[in-house]
């Protein structure tokens, strides 16, 4: 049984721009099975580990994520979080996570109010979530950013909360958007959703500049395997 | 009766409108001329160009398709890339974001047509200098358009080239290239198959924006051309997205017989081009076009160049399936005509016909003309106080924090340029290579001009662009399988600017023929004139290379302390139209660099020998800027210092600081033997830039303090 696939689910809306790297990495290098799961599905297909890639869902008007928030497999996808699926939302679909209010939270303007598109370091601040524990605390990473609106904001409560309850996931070491207490990563209450702003996708290989975030995929699959 | 201000507004020529007449048999009505205005628009027909550019090689061992659909193919890994580029200009300057987004948009779509997913756009841009608040607000605009757009339709943005010059302060160049992979069995032109056929619409309801765009980039710019505003188009990324999608699920589903986009002159040209392509007529329903806007006239209908939208020829019977796969992706699908077997182009409005003309007309027979010109003077200036001694390091700093060398880390790092996952060279490091998925080798892109080597030698200027943009490629090991071209150029009915053209193509031609590439196509931009002034020739030539390896790339992090430093090449004296004289005379004209094909060619074949044979951790050439600039933003990549000990038998400004183009730096931990001059120049190491020039150190400067100017010189200017 510890060998078989783990089956992903990636959610396109129209808009969505990174559903085929992101389709790519799981299923050619993490070496797991990979599906597309239309917006309008109202079905998950079994998806074992549900992804909301990166993009411009319904080209971001209105504000990035407010309109795929209303889309119709999001009701899934919250009944899928509800009894413990496991999520991750790279990106816009970190957005679209908090639009949702499945993580707490908003995105603002960059500092700076530039579109920034370059390699970050990351420190990881928990490794005991079911999608880091194929890291170590501490360990220092490197990923890409590209985004304008990755400019955490949120109470100084639910700030202190994150913090108090370990679910600042990674940090910026030099924070390029202004995000608050520096995260680039979080988890929820319940520590089965997962939104980063960095990209895990485009540092999953080493042609690539980089590989430090295939291990998120990794970890995801390895914690649905064993338990 | 048409009246004379009447032509003048369509920009046509009198006996262009004897012309109609005699083809029609009678006087054309006004929906008619308007066709035939956009149609034999400069920008359509290529009437002024054509003469000269049939003189390009076309020919070549990968080619696939060369000029003449929407874009070139050549092969690589097995795989058809589908590149062109193409100039915004005109609408770049009256609305910078507008103008730029439009022109990303309207390429991608070159692209996508042809069945290839677009993969990745590079920029060829040039803008008036940046002391000047206006050209800070274009450049601004402009790089904001082409990052809004490309960002959201998710195509990487992976290189391209920036440079400032006066003349583009009232004239500045958006030159946007795309490149596309598709499958070599599943190509799509513009073909209309046989009469009887339904055309289909897809996208972005038709408004009135852009009529007459093409006419407008056939004229030059006075003050009220720049009350034209509402002539440039609005551009919609997630549209366009859409429609990349749902165009490419029917090119799979092999629902279509052909395919164009709308770009210039709309309905018009892409119903006609296919049409005439396959020899059969076009009868359009103009009432069915979607409207965006109420009360549109068949005139407005017909020339509209709204956005994102494309037209298609269905297979018979297919065109339930084709509207329902453009449903899914939210695009409304729409049959506007259908192909007939009279050869005529006709448009049916209310129960009436719009226009009746025959179709070869518009699409086909467009007047040629070979416009008089005049051999252009060259500028052979050389001043022998350029030669006079100076402190070397304080010359070096200027350079490096000048608009012409600083850092372009402001603008690539607005550009998403690693979506799609492909971008193995990121900007900044060399060309653009991508891989291709699934394959061992991959692609080198490059785009590049050098418009004051057009101001001072058109034709010389010229056989350097497409040296230079070979060289780029050799820095990868890679290989030019073929070009696309983008040409900037003022007004072609005066003779000095068409002797300036003619000239271009000469030194295009001499060069291409002699590399053996060809060209799959391009794009003319005439006109680019405003008030008198008037562009320098600006050749801007997009460039794919094939990687044979592209897990093998020499890269500043695989240089390591104590790797040897070879200057591989030729030094001749060259200074005219260098970084050097901007900066420390305020000159930007004289004497162009000399060139021996030959010599050029054997340097480009022992750099991808060595690259290919894993003896190089890096390697760039030295143009332009010089061997001293180049080699310190080498230095800020690898992040270490080094020693340079130089004893050149010339001059040593022509060694610091001359473009000669034959020369190239190979930085190696072997000892690098080549059938070219080479000569040990240094050592890495340390964190100081040290250089000695016949046994004394004329340059002693920290890497770090050096990399401050050099990095800091954008920022400083957009982000005070």
């Amino acid at each position: 049984m510890g060998s078989r696939k783990v089956k992903f689910g990636i959610v396109v809306y129209p808009g969505t721009n990174c559903d085929m790297d992101t389709h790519y990495v799981i299923k050619e290098v993490a070496g797991e099975e990979a599906q597309y799961l239309w917006h309008e599905d109202l079905d998950l297909k079994g998806s074992q580990v549900v992804v909301l890639p990166g993009g411009f869902s319904y080209g971001d008007y209105l504000r990035s994520g407010a309109i795929a928030r209303f889309s119709p497999i999001m009701k899934k996808i919250k009944k899928f979080a509800e009894k413990g699926g496991l999520i991750i939302g790279i990106c816009n679909g970190f957005q679209i996570l908090l639009e949702s209010g499945l993580l707490p939270g908003a995105m603002l303007r960059n500092r700076g109010l530039r579109f920034i598109c370059s390699f970050e370091e990351l420190l990881v601040e928990n490794d005991e979530t079911p999608f880091t524990l194929l890291y170590t605390k501490g360990e220092r990473l490197r990923m890409p950013i590209a985004h304008i609106d990755g400019n955490y904001f949120a109470e100084i409560d639910v700030l202190s909360e994150l913090e108090r309850e370990r679910r600042i996931v990674f940090r910026y070491i030099n924070n390029p958007n202004g995000s608050a207490h520096d995260l680039a990563g979080i988890i929820s209450k319940k520590g089965n959703v997962f939104g980063l702003m960095p990209h895990p996708e485009r540092a999953s290989e080493a042609l690539l500049g980089s590989a430090d975030g295939l291990r998120v995929f990794l970890s995801a699959a390895k914690y649905v395997r064993e338990s | 009766m048409i009246e004379k201000k009447l032509l003048q507004e369509h920009n046509l020529k009198e006996d262009e409108y004897e012309r109609i007449k005699e083809i029609l048999g009678r006087e054309p009505n006004l929906v008619e001329l308007g066709l035939f205005s956009v149609m034999w628009s400069e920008h359509c027909s290529y009437k002024s160009s054509r003469v000269h550019l049939k003189k390009l090689p076309t020919e070549g061992k990968y080619l696939i398709q060369g000029p003449g659909e929407n874009a070139g193919i050549v092969e690589a890994g097995g795989k058809a890339i589908v590149f062109k580029v193409e100039s915004h200009n005109h609408p770049s300057f009256i609305e910078p974001y507008q103008g730029a987004a439009t022109g990303v948009g309207g390429i991608l779509r070159d692209i996508f047509t042809m069945g290839a997913r677009p993969v990745a756009v590079l920029d060829s841009l040039h803008f008036g200098p940046l002391d000047r608040p206006g050209n800070r607000t274009i450049m601004e605009g402009v790089v904001s358009g082409i990052a809004g757009y490309g960002n959201s339709v998710g195509v990487p943005t992976v290189g391209g080239e920036i440079d400032f010059e006066e003349e583009f302060s009232h004239n500045p160049l958006v030159n946007v290239m795309c490149v596309g992979i598709a499958e070599k069995d599943r190509i799509f032109y513009a073909r209309a198959g046989e009469p009887g056929l339904f055309l289909i619409y897809a996208g972005a309801p038709t408004g009135r924006d852009g009529i007459h765009g093409a006419t407008m980039a056939s004229a030059e710019f006075g003050e009220e051309t720049e009350q034209k505003k509402v002539n440039v188009q609005v551009g919609d990324p997630f549209r366009e997205k859409l429609l990349i999608e749902a165009t490419l699920e029917v090119m799979e589903r092999n629902l279509i017989v052909g395919i164009q986009d709308m770009g210039a002159a709309g309905l018009t040209s892409s119903s006609s081009e296919m049409a005439s392509k396959s020899g059969v007529g076009v009868e359009l329903y103009l009432d069915n076009v979607p409207l965006r806007e109420e009360g549109m006239n068949p005139y407005e209908l017909l020339l509209s160049e709204s956005q994102e939208r494309m037209l298609m020829v269905a297979k018979s019977g297919k065109e339930e399936e084709i509207r329902r796969i453009f449903r899914k992706w939210g695009v409304n699908a729409t049959v506007v005509g259908k192909t007939t077997d009279d050869n005529k182009f006709r448009a049916v409005w209310k129960g009436e016909i719009a226009a009746d003309v025959p179709l070869d007309s518009l699409a086909e027979n467009a007047p040629k003309y070979s416009r008089p010109y005049s051999a252009p003077k060259h500028d052979e200036r050389f001043d022998k106080k350029w030669l006079r001694k100076k402190n070397w390091g304080n010359v070096l700093r200027k350079i490096l924090a000048s608009e012409h060398f600083a850092s372009r880390e402001w603008v690539y790092q607005q550009y998403d340029h690693m979506v799609q996952t492909n971008t193995v060279l990121l900007p900044g490091l060399g060309p653009s290579v991508l891989r291709i998925k699934g394959q061992r080798e991959g692609i080198a892109l490059t785009i590049d001009s050098n418009p004051s080597w057009g101001r001072s030698n058109p034709k010389q200027g010229a056989v350097l662009t497409v040296a230079e943009s070979f060289r780029n490629l050799a820095t990868v090991g890679a290989e030019p399988l073929g070009i696309t071209n983008c040409l900037n150029f003022g007004n072609p009915e005066k003779p000095e600017i068409m002797g300036q053209f003619a000239e271009t193509i000469d030194g295009m031609r001499e060069a291409l023929e002699f590399f053996q590439v060809p060209v799959t196509g391009g794009n003319v931009s005439f006109y680019n004139e405003t008030e008198g002034g008037t562009v320098p020739p600006t050749v801007a030539i997009g460039t794919v290379g094939l990687v044979e390896d592209v897990s093998n790339l020499p890269r500043p992090e695989r240089v390591k302390e104590g790797d040897g430093i070879y200057l591989l090449g030729w030094t001749g004296r060259d200074l005219g139209s260098s970084v050097y004289l901007r900066i420390a005379f305020g000159e930007r004209g004289g004497k162009i660099p000399e060139i021996d094909l030959q010599r050029e060619k054997k340097l480009h074949r022992e750099i991808i020998r060595l690259v290919r044979e894993k003896r190089v951790s890096y390697t760039f050439d030295l143009s332009p800027g010089g061997l001293l600039p180049n080699f310190a933003e080498a230095l800020f990549k690898i992040g270490k210092g080094a020693t340079l000990k130089i004893n050149p038998e010339i001059e040593e400004v022509f060694y610091l600081f001359g473009e000669s183009p034959s020369r190239m730096i190979v930085i190696s931990s072997h000892e690098i033997e080549a059938s070219v001059p080479v000569r040990k120049i240094g050592e890495i190491g340390g964190e100081r830039l040290s250089v000695h020039l016949r046994g004394e150190e004329i340059i002693n400067e920290s890497v770090h303090e050096l990399e401050r100017g050099w990095r800091s010189f954008f920022p400083e200017i957009f982000n005070p």
